[in-house]
């Protein structure tokens, strides 16, 4: 059985959680503090995604990132990039896909932290990211951690988005999810089987996992 | 000198109302504000720390301005070093007794004599959740003395203790003050609660 669609799938969901905890984190914080005008825009923005039939958001970032076209070619003519039918075009359609699912968690979860820890935090001189690192971030384990694997898992589950921008080339965009469509297709149910299973043991591990860890977590002295 | 002229609209259950403050306070000297619930006493100490502003108002700290909104100073809470003892505590679930004060400073021997005054030296490993209302407040107090503040904020700071516990912290809250020379504001429901340890007082209605 050919095993790369499913280190690929791996791949793309281990790159796509990490980009998005490092644009989620900061992300979220912003979105958690006020709501301006403007941040009620950008959050509908980032929650887009979950809502949107997945080959409508496919099909917009084909029609962007295409190389014959505005941005894409731009892209392709000055600095020899190319995200359409390229993993580089997974990854990107995958951070967009699966952002609502790092941000939502972590941004319900640093609104819940009582305002008077951060305010205890600069009473004794921290700065604002002295409070982040060391009082708002470890209070969040738990949202953090369920983050951080929604997305992983969803990544893994994709399928609209990935088949649009990036199509079917094995061992480049061919991934689990497509893997399974096409072996459907060729009647080799078989295959199809085994992806479909592999998808589903490491999803049950990931989710059950989230489920144990969490019901160990730390309890506020305030609740 | 401590000098305040505040003006701040609060929300309440009926509309609004204005809290409007204007006092002096002289350095050192520790003061009993007292007042009903929904007076405004917890935002009067939060305008002081910085962590709410006014409409208008000023506030001028021994000539220094850490508030100012006709010329839009405010002095962010870091740079007021003001020590602030919250109503809800405060305390950060994430870290033990011992971290809570490593966390505000790294001198020890300070740390060891403010387990000793808040009786927690044998809770040092514990979490907040893992102790009582009353080592939890001690806690917030100490956390708050961990920094050597000139000016220290308490909100309600004493409502978990039990008497015996209480008169015993005060006594020794008295000596760390003077040695402090802080100038202390403690809020209260009760007005003559803390009779025997402040000498001033204001109500806020």
């Amino acid at each position: 059985m050919d095993l790369s669609p499913v280190t690929l799938t791996l791949k793309l969901a281990a790159i796509t959680t990490l980009l998005l905890l490092l644009v989620g984190l900061p992300l979220a914080w912003w979105l958690s503090r006020g709501r301006s005008f403007f941040k009620i825009i950008a959050e509908a923005l980032v929650t887009m995604p979950l809502v949107l039939p997945p080959s409508v958001l496919g099909f917009y970032l084909l029609l962007a990132f295409s190389p014959q076209h505005g941005l894409g070619k731009w892209l392709h003519n000055s600095f020899n990039i190319q995200f359409v039918f390229s993993f580089k075009g997974l990854v990107l359609a995958s951070v967009i896909y699966s952002m609502p699912f790092m941000i939502g968690p972590i941004k319900s979860a640093l609104q819940q932290l009582p305002v008077s820890l951060e305010q205890a935090s600069y009473s004794i001189g921290k700065s604002k990211w002295q409070t982040f690192i060391n009082v708002s971030l470890p209070n969040i384990k738990p949202s953090l951690l369920t983050a951080t694997v929604l997305t992983f898992a969803h990544t893994l589950g994709e399928f609209g988005v990935v088949l649009m921008i990036g199509g079917n080339i094995p061992g480049v965009t061919r991934v689990a999810s497509i893997a399974v469509y096409e072996s459907v297709e060729q009647m080799d149910y078989s295959a199809a089987n085994f992806y479909s299973l592999v998808l589903f043991a490491i999803t049950f591990i990931l989710v059950t996992g989230v489920f144990v860890l969490n019901r160990y977590r730390f309890k506020s002295p305030l609740e | 000198m401590i000098s305040i002229d505040i003006e701040k609209k609060l929300k309440a259950y009926k509309g609004q109302h204005t809290l409007k403050i204007k006092t002096e306070i002289a350095q050192g000297s520790i003061t009993k504000i007292y007042g009903p619930s929904g007076a405004g006493k917890t935002t009067f100490l939060k305008t002081i720390a910085g962590f709410t502003t006014p409409e208008n108002g000023k506030i001028i700290v021994n000539g220094i301005s850490w508030l100012d909104t006709a010329e839009k100073i405010s002095l962010p809470p870091q740079k007021r070093g003001i020590g602030f003892v919250f109503q809800d505590y405060a305390l950060f679930p994430n870290m033990t007794v011992l971290q809570h004060l490593e966390y505000a400073t790294g001198d020890y021997t300070w740390i060891n004599r403010l387990l000793a005054v808040g009786n927690l030296e044998t809770f040092k490993t514990h979490k907040p959740e893992y102790l009582s209302g009353g080592q939890q407040q001690r806690l917030a107090i100490l956390r708050a003395l961990a920094i050597k503040p000139k000016f220290l904020l308490m909100d309600e700071p004493f409502s978990a203790l039990d008497p015996a516990t209480k008169s015993g912290l005060i006594e020794e809250l008295k000596g760390i003050f003077e040695e402090l020379q802080a100038t202390v504001l403690i809020v209260t429901h009760n007005p003559r609660e803390l009779d025997n340890m402040t000498a001033l007082e204001f109500t806020i209605s």
